[in-house]
C-alpha cells in the first residue's frame, strides 16, 4: 500500500467543520432554543391500550379549556394519514387503536403548565382487544421477500457438514441527545411553516401535503440545527410536524412541540427487532456451499419503512461472501407495537449480526479458525451476489479483513487466550466482516431523481440541497465537494439551510447517500458551473483554455482575475447563476424490482472489526479492551468526519452489543422510556476506537466516494459475540450480551 | 407552586419540621427529589418543601473517640476528597466514585442516598456492614437508631414525620470490602452490591438490590463465622426479584459469586 | 433571587424549585445549555456552580442564591474560541454538537483541576456527558490536546492510523484509480 501524495484542494483535507465554532460556544440554535411570537405549546394525548377500540375522548367539563386547543381526527382537512410508503398510519386514530402511545388527541396552550395539567383531564375510553405482540405469531405481513440463487437442495445433498443456528436482536432506541423538536407556524396564504429538527424536509413537506389538504407551494419545511437523528429523525417529524401543523391551524398561531425524553423513547420508532434462522451448506474444507436462511422482522402496528428495512436486511443477510446456492426469505410482520422504523444500518445490523454469528459457529464447528474461514470465502472482484449481482469495482473484503488481523494482533492473541487459565477472567478476541451497500436500495435513485446544485454569490458559491447535517458533516463536505470543483478555497462555499421552499428536492438524509449520490450531484453541478464561469472569464479577458486554480482564473502560465471578480461581473452583466444537476446511475446499474434481482447497489463499502474483550466470571459482565474497525468507504472527504462516522458508529454498535434493550410488558407497554434504565454507552463503557481508513475508490463515485455513515453500525455487535465465544466456549446467539445471558450460556451445557 | 423554606441553621429546619405539614419533603442536592419533581411524579403529594442544602451543622466529617461522624449532607464527592475517610474507611469514597458520575457526585449526599432507602442505594451495605448509627434530630431532641434498625420496608425508615437524619456514625473497627456490580461503567443503578466487614464481633455483610430493602444477611454472616458454606447460607437472606436491570437468578448466582470473594479478601 | 451567571450579576423572581436549567434558558436568554433527559443522565445541561459541576436539570433555583454560575456562554465571553473550543472544532470533537456545551463545560472544570490528561482521567470526568455521535475517541483527544498533549508518559488517547491507500484499480501499479469528481 503506497502513500499517495494528496492533490490541492479542500477533498482528503479535514477543514474545520463549518457549523463547529456555534456548537462549541453555545451559539447553534436547534429549536427549542426558538421562541415564535405568540407561540403555544403542544402536547399529545396517547392510547393506554396496545390494541382497541375508541368509545369516546371524555374533556373534563369542570376543567378551564377556554384557552386550550383542542384537535382530533374530526380536525384534519385533508387525508387522516401519516403520508410515506402505504399510508396505512393515521395522523390521530379514530376508531381503533393499534399500539400504546398511539395519538388520539391533541392539545395545546400558552401557559406550559397547565397544558400539562390539561393532559390530567381528558379521559380516552377505549375497548381493549387482543393485542398480537410476538412477531412469530403474527399473520399480518407487510411484505416478504425471497433471494434465490442455484439449489439449495443441492447444496445440502452435496455439504460436508450443515450447520444450523437461530439469531436473535431486539429493538434498538436511536437516543439522539436532542428530543424530538418541531414548531408549525400557520401562514397568512392558509399555508404551513413548519422548523423543526429533522433528517428529510421533503417528507415532512409531502406529508403536510396530504395532510392539510395544501398545494406545495403553500408550505416551507425548513430544518434547524439538529442534535441528532440516526434515522430516528427520517419518518417520525412527519407525524409531530402534522401535530403541531393541525394545531397551529385551529390556533391561528405558532405551536411548538418538544418531546420529553420519556414520551420520545416511548413513542417514536425504534429498530425492527428479528429472529433469524440460519442453514449453511459447508465442504470439509470450510467452502461455503448455501445458505438457507429465514428471516422475520417486527415491524410494529403500521407499515411505514418495513418494507425498506426488510429489503435492505435481506439483501445483506448472505454478508460479505460467496454463497453459490442460496435461498432466503425475509418477511416483516405487524404487532401491536409503536411502528418501527429507520436506525442507523436499516436492517443490516441485524442480519449482519445473523450471518456472522453464523460463519463463528461454522468456524467452530469444522475446527477451523474464524479468520481463515472468512479469508477463504471472501467476495472478491468478479463475484456474483445471490441477486445476481457481478461486482465489478472496489471490492475489498479480504483487505478489510487483513488490515483488522493485522492491527489487532489477532492471530498472536487468539493463540494466547486461548491458553489463558484464570478462573475468575476470560479474554478473547473476535472478528467480523461486514458489507453495506451505498446509496437507496434497488430502483430507489432511479424513481427519486435526486436534484441539487450550487448557486453563485458574490465571493464563491452556495450549495443548494435539501440534504440536511445532523452532525455528520454534510455542511462541511459538500462546501469541499463544490469548492474543489470550482477551484476556490472552501471557506468561499457556503451552504443553504435546507428549506423545501428554496431548493429542489435531493431526497432524504438517509441510506448512506448524502456524499456519493448528493455529494456528487452538488460536484456536478458545479463542475458545470465551472465550465460557464471558465467560457465567460475566456471570453471576457479575451483568453482561451481557461481554469480557476485556488481561486484565481489563470490562462496557461498567467493569472486574470481573482475569482470574486469574475463572479461579480458575471453577476452584474449576466444576472444570477444557478446550476442544478440531476441524480444519475451510472450506466450498467440495472435492478429488477419485481424479481427482486439485479444490482441493489451501485456499490458496496466493507469494514472488518476487531473486539478484544474480559469476561468476568463472578459478574458475567463482559469488558472491552480494544476496539478497532477498518473501513474502506472509497474516499474520505473529510478524514476526520469520516473517522468520526466509523467512531460514532463502532459506538452505538457496541452498546447495540451489550447494554441496550428494551423490555416490554406482556400488554405492549414498554417498561424502560428513561435515560437511566435504556442505557446508551458511557465515555468509561467504552474504549478508544481504533479507525483505519483504507480507500478503494468506486471509479463512479465523486471523488471516488462511497457511502460511509452506517457501515460501520454493521460489524462490531457480531465482533463482540466471537470474542466472547472465543473468551468463554459458548457462543451468545442473541443482543445483547448482557450479563444475564452469558451467565446462561455459561450455565446449560453448550 | 409548591413552598419551599430554605433552611440557614439546624434550628432554621427544626422549626418547619415542627409544624408536621403534611406531605413535608426534605430537599438536599436534589437528585432524588428534583428527578421526581421534572416528571411530576407525586407532586400532588408535596406540602412543602425543608431545603437544607445550606444548613452548615449538617456537614462535614469528623473522627471522635474511634467514631467517623459523617454529616448528612457530605456529598460523594467530599468523600472521595476527605483524609479522614481515606484513612479510616476508604471503602466509603470508593464506591462514591462508583455513584453516578461527576456532576452527581457533586450534589449527591450519604444523607439522601440513607432517607432515601433505595434497596439500591449504594453506600447502604457498607453502612450495614460496619454497624454504623444513623443520628436523627428534630425538635424533640436527638436519638440514634442502628443502621440495621432503619429501613423498615420498600423505601420505608424509621425517621419520624419531624425528624432530620442529622449525622452518619461509624465505629471503624475492620476492614471494610465490597463490590458494586452496575448496568454499566459510569451513571449506573446497582444490579447486585455487596459489602463484607471483619470486625472484633465476627464478620458482617450487608447487602442491597436483592431484597425490598438494604439489609444484613445474617444466615451468611452465621455461616461465615463458623467456617460454614456462606454462599449457600446467603441464599436464605435474600429474596431478589426479576426486573429491567436484572433477573432475580442473576442476583442470586452473582451476590454469591461475590460474598464468596469478598470473604477471601478479607 | 440574585447570583452570578458567567460575571454577570443576575436577579430573578421565580418559583424556588423552578430548575437552574430553564432560569438559564427561558428567564435569563442562555439557549446554549441543553435538555437532553430531565434527570440527570445525559450531562447536557452542565454548569458549574461555585466552581463545581452539576447537572442544571437538577438544581432548584433557591439553591443558586449568591452563587457563581458558568455557563458555556462564559467559557469563552470575548468570542474567540478557547484552545479547548478549538481542539473539539478542529478534531471531530462536535459532531450534531448538542452534547457539546455539556461536555465543554466538563471539559473546561477537568482542565482547571490540573489532573494529568490521562484516557482513563479523561474519560471519567466526561463519564456523566453521554455523547451519541462521536463515540467519545475524539472528544478525549480534544481535551488531552486543549491539557497539552497526552497526559502521563508515552501514552495518546490512540489516534486512528490515517488514511492508507489501496490499489483498488487493480493495474498493479500502486496507484489509485482517481477523478476529479465524477
Amino acid at each position: 500500500m503506497k502513500q499517495i501524495e494528496l492533490e490541492p484542494g479542500a477533498v482528503g483535507r479535514s477543514p474545520p467543520r463549518k457549523d463547529g465554532a456555534d456548537k462549541v460556544t453555545g451559539r447553534a440554535r436547534y429549536l427549542d432554543d426558538l421562541t415564535f411570537p405568540g407561540q403555544l405549546w403542544g402536547r399529545t394525548v396517547r392510547s393506554h391500550v396496545a390494541h382497541g377500540r375508541i368509545r369516546g375522548i371524555a374533556w373534563d367539563p369542570r376543567f378551564d379549556w377556554s384557552d386550550v386547543v383542542r384537535v382530533t381526527a374530526a380536525d384534519i382537512p385533508g387525508e387522516n394519514i401519516v403520508h410515506l410508503i402505504e399510508d396505512d398510519q393515521p395522523m390521530l386514530a379514530h376508531d381503533v387503536v393499534r399500539h400504546r402511545e398511539e395519538p388520539i388527541a391533541l392539545v395545546a396552550c400558552a401557559d406550559r403548565e397547565k397544558l400539562e395539567e390539561a393532559l390530567g383531564h381528558v379521559k380516552v375510553d377505549i375497548e381493549e382487544l387482543l393485542p398480537v405482540l410476538d412477531p412469530l405469531q403474527s399473520t399480518h405481513v407487510f411484505k416478504k421477500y425471497r433471494i434465490e440463487q442455484g439449489s439449495i437442495e443441492e447444496a445440502f445433498a452435496r455439504a460436508h457438514r450443515i450447520v444450523e443456528g437461530t439469531y436473535r436482536v431486539g429493538h434498538q432506541e436511536q437516543m439522539y441527545i436532542e428530543p424530538q423538536a418541531i414548531c408549525a407556524l400557520p401562514r397568512e396564504d392558509g399555508g404551513v411553516t413548519i422548523y423543526g429538527s429533522m433528517q428529510c424536509p421533503f417528507y415532512v413537506h409531502r406529508a403536510m401535503e396530504r395532510l392539510l389538504k395544501l398545494d406545495g407551494s403553500h408550505i416551507a419545511v425548513i430544518q434547524v440545527v439538529t442534535g441528532g437523528g440516526f434515522g430516528g429523525k427520517e419518518d417520525y417529524p412527519s407525524v409531530i410536524a402534522g401535530h403541531a401543523a393541525l394545531l397551529a391551524r385551529k390556533a391561528g398561531r405558532p405551536v411548538k412541540m418538544v418531546y420529553k425524553r420519556e414520551e420520545d423513547v416511548a413513542a417514536t420508532t425504534k429498530r425492527h427487532p428479528a429472529v433469524m434462522k440460519y442453514r449453511s451448506a459447508v465442504a470439509a474444507d470450510g467452502a461455503l456451499l448455501g445458505l438457507e436462511a429465514d428471516i422475520v422482522m417486527d415491524g410494529g402496528a403500521y407499515v411505514t419503512l418495513s418494507p425498506v428495512v426488510a429489503s435492505r436486511g435481506v439483501l445483506h443477510a448472505a454478508g460479505a461472501y460467496r454463497w453459490p446456492h442460496a435461498r432466503i426469505d425475509c418477511r416483516v410482520v405487524m404487532t401491536h407495537t409503536p411502528p418501527n422504523g429507520a436506525f442507523r444500518g436499516f436492517g443490516v445490523p441485524q442480519t449482519m449480526f445473523a450471518v456472522e454469528t453464523q460463519m463463528e459457529k461454522i468456524a467452530h464447528e469444522l475446527g477451523m479458525d474464524p479468520l481463515e474461514l472468512r479469508r477463504k470465502n471472501a467476495l472478491q472482484l468478479g463475484d456474483v451476489l445471490p441477486t445476481g449481482q457481478k461486482l465489478t469495482s472496489s471490492v475489498s473484503a479480504r483487505e478489510v479483513l487483513d488490515a483488522a488481523a493485522a492491527r489487532s494482533d489477532y492471530a498472536r492473541k487468539r493463540a494466547a487466550y486461548s491458553r489463558l487459565n484464570d478462573v475468575h477472567k476470560r479474554r478473547g478476541i473476535g472478528l467480523s466482516l461486514a458489507l453495506h451497500g451505498a446509496g437507496f436500495t434497488g430502483s430507489g435513485e432511479v424513481k427519486l431523481k435526486a436534484r441539487a446544485g450550487v448557486e453563485l454569490t458574490e465571493r464563491g458559491a452556495r450549495v443548494l440541497s435539501i440534504s440536511t447535517d445532523i452532525g455528520q458533516g454534510t455542511i462541511t463536505a459538500f462546501a469541499q465537494m463544490a469548492a474543489d470543483a470550482l477551484g476556490i478555497p472552501v471557506d468561499d462555499v457556503e451552504v443553504a439551510d435546507p428549506d423545501t421552499s428554496r431548493m429542489p428536492d435531493s431526497g432524504p438524509t438517509v441510506a448512506s447517500r448524502t456524499i456519493m449520490v448528493v455529494g456528487g450531484t452538488v460536484t456536478k453541478a458545479a463542475q458545470a458551473m465551472a465550465r460557464i464561469l471558465q467560457s465567460f472569464a475566456a471570453e471576457t479577458w479575451g483568453a482561451s483554455t481557461v481554469e480557476c486554480v485556488s481561486g484565481v482564473f489563470r490562462a496557461g502560465g498567467r493569472a486574470l482575475a481573482p475569482f470574486a471578480a469574475v463572479a461579480r461581473r458575471y453577476l452584474a452583466e449576466r444576472g444570477p447563476l444557478v446550476c442544478i444537476e440531476q441524480y444519475q446511475h451510472p450506466p450498467g446499474i440495472e435492478w429488477d424490482d419485481k424479481a427482486f434481482r439485479g444490482d441493489a447497489y451501485p456499490c458496496y463499502a466493507w469494514a472488518a472489526c476487531a473486539v478484544e474483550v474480559e469476561v468476568d466470571l463472578d459478574t458475567y459482565e463482559v469488558s472491552l479492551l480494544d476496539v478497532l474497525q477498518v473501513a474502506d468507504a472509497g474516499k474520505a472527504v473529510h478524514p476526520v468526519l469520516a473517522e468520526g462516522q466509523v467512531e460514532g458508529g463502532t459506538v452505538q454498535a457496541l452498546g447495540y452489543a451489550l447494554l441496550e434493550e428494551h423490555f416490554w410488558s406482556a400488554k405492549g407497554q414498554l417498561l424502560n422510556t428513561r435515560m437511566q434504565n435504556y442505557l446508551i454507552p458511557t465515555a468509561l463503557d467504552v474504549p478508544v476506537v481504533r479507525t483505519v481508513l483504507l480507500e478503494n475508490p468506486y471509479p463512479s463515485g465523486p471523488y471516488g466516494a462511497k457511502g460511509l455513515g452506517e457501515l460501520p453500525m454493521d460489524g462490531p455487535a457480531p465482533a463482540v459475540a466471537a470474542a466472547v465465544l472465543h473468551a468463554i466456549g459458548r457462543l451468545v446467539p442473541e443482543l445483547p450480551l448482557s450479563p444475564d445471558r452469558v451467565m446462561r450460556a455459561l450455565e446449560n451445557a453448550s | 407552586m409548591i413552598p419551599v423554606t430554605s433552611a440557614r441553621s439546624l434550628q432554621e429546619a427544626f422549626d418547619v419540621l415542627a409544624r408536621r405539614t403534611p406531605g413535608l419533603r426534605v430537599l438536599a442536592g436534589g437528585t432524588d427529589l428534583m428527578v421526581a419533581v421534572n416528571a411530576r411524579i407525586g407532586l400532588e403529594r408535596i406540602g412543602h418543601v425543608l431545603d437544607i442544602w445550606r444548613v452548615p451543622e449538617l456537614r462535614g466529617v469528623t473522627w471522635h473517640d474511634g467514631t467517623l461522624r459523617i454529616g448528612a449532607l457530605t456529598t460523594y464527592t467530599d468523600l472521595m476528597r476527605s483524609e479522614l475517610i481515606r484513612e479510616r474507611l476508604p471503602a466509603l469514597g470508593m464506591v462514591s466514585r462508583e455513584v453516578g458520575a461527576w456532576a452527581i457526585q457533586n450534589r449527591g449526599t450519604i444523607g439522601g442516598n440513607v432517607c432515601n432507602a433505595s434497596p439500591a442505594g449504594d453506600t447502604l451495605p457498607l453502612l450495614l456492614a460496619a454497624e454504623a448509627r444513623f443520628v436523627l434530630g428534630g425538635p424533640r431532641g436527638e436519638r440514634a437508631v442502628a443502621a440495621d434498625q432503619f429501613f423498615l420496608a420498600y423505601r420505608k425508615t424509621a425517621l419520624g414525620a419531624d425528624e432530620l437524619l442529622l449525622r452518619i456514625e461509624v465505629p471503624v473497627s475492620g476492614r471494610l470490602v465490597y463490590r458494586k456490580v452496575g448496568t454499566r461503567k459510569a451513571q449506573s443503578v446497582s444490579r447486585v452490591i455487596l459489602a463484607a466487614c471483619r470486625g472484633p464481633a465476627g464478620v458482617r455483610i450487608g447487602a442491597g438490590c436483592v431484597a425490598p430493602i438494604p439489609l444484613r444477611c445474617r444466615h451468611a454472616e452465621a455461616a461465615a463465622g463458623s467456617g460454614g458454606d456462606a454462599r449457600a447460607a446467603l441464599e436464605r437472606d435474600i429474596t431478589p426479584i426479576d426486573d429491567v436491570r436484572a433477573t432475580a437468578l442473576y442476583r442470586s448466582r452473582v451476590a454469591g459469586n461475590v460474598l464468596v470473594r469478598l470473604l477471601e479478601a478479607l | 433571587m440574585k447570583f452570578t451567571v458567567n460575571g454577570e450579576e443576575r436577579a430573578v423572581e421565580v418559583a424556588p424549585l423552578k430548575r437552574l436549567l430553564d432560569v438559564l434558558r427561558e428567564d435569563l436568554g442562555l439557549t446554549g445549555t441543553k435538555e437532553g433527559c430531565g434527570e440527570g443522565e445525559c450531562g447536557a445541561c452542565s454548569v458549574l456552580v461555585d466552581g463545581e459541576l452539576v447537572d442544571s436539570c437538577l438544581v432548584p433555583i433557591c439553591q443558586v442564591e449568591g452563587a457563581q454560575v458558568l455557563t458555556v456562554e462564559g467559557i469563552a465571553p470575548s468570542g474567540q474560541l478557547t484552545p479547548l473550543q478549538r481542539a473539539f472544532v478542529e478534531r471531530g470533537g462536535a459532531q450534531c454538537g448538542i452534547c457539546t456545551p455539556g461536555m465543554v463545560v466538563a471539559a473546561h472544570c477537568f482542565l482547571a483541576s490540573g489532573q494529568p490528561s490521562t484516557n482513563e482521567a479523561v474519560r471519567e470526568a466526561i463519564a456523566g456527558n453521554l455523547c451519541r455521535c462521536t463515540g467519545y475517541t475524539k472528544i478525549v483527544e480534544a481535551i488531552q490536546e486543549a491539557a497539552g498533549g497526552a497526559g502521563s508518559a508515552g501514552e495518546k488517547a490512540g489516534r486512528g492510523f490515517g488514511c492508507v491507500y489501496v490499489d483498488g484499480d487493480g493495474d498493479g501499479d500502486g496507484n489509485v484509480a482517481r477523478s476529479r469528481g465524477t
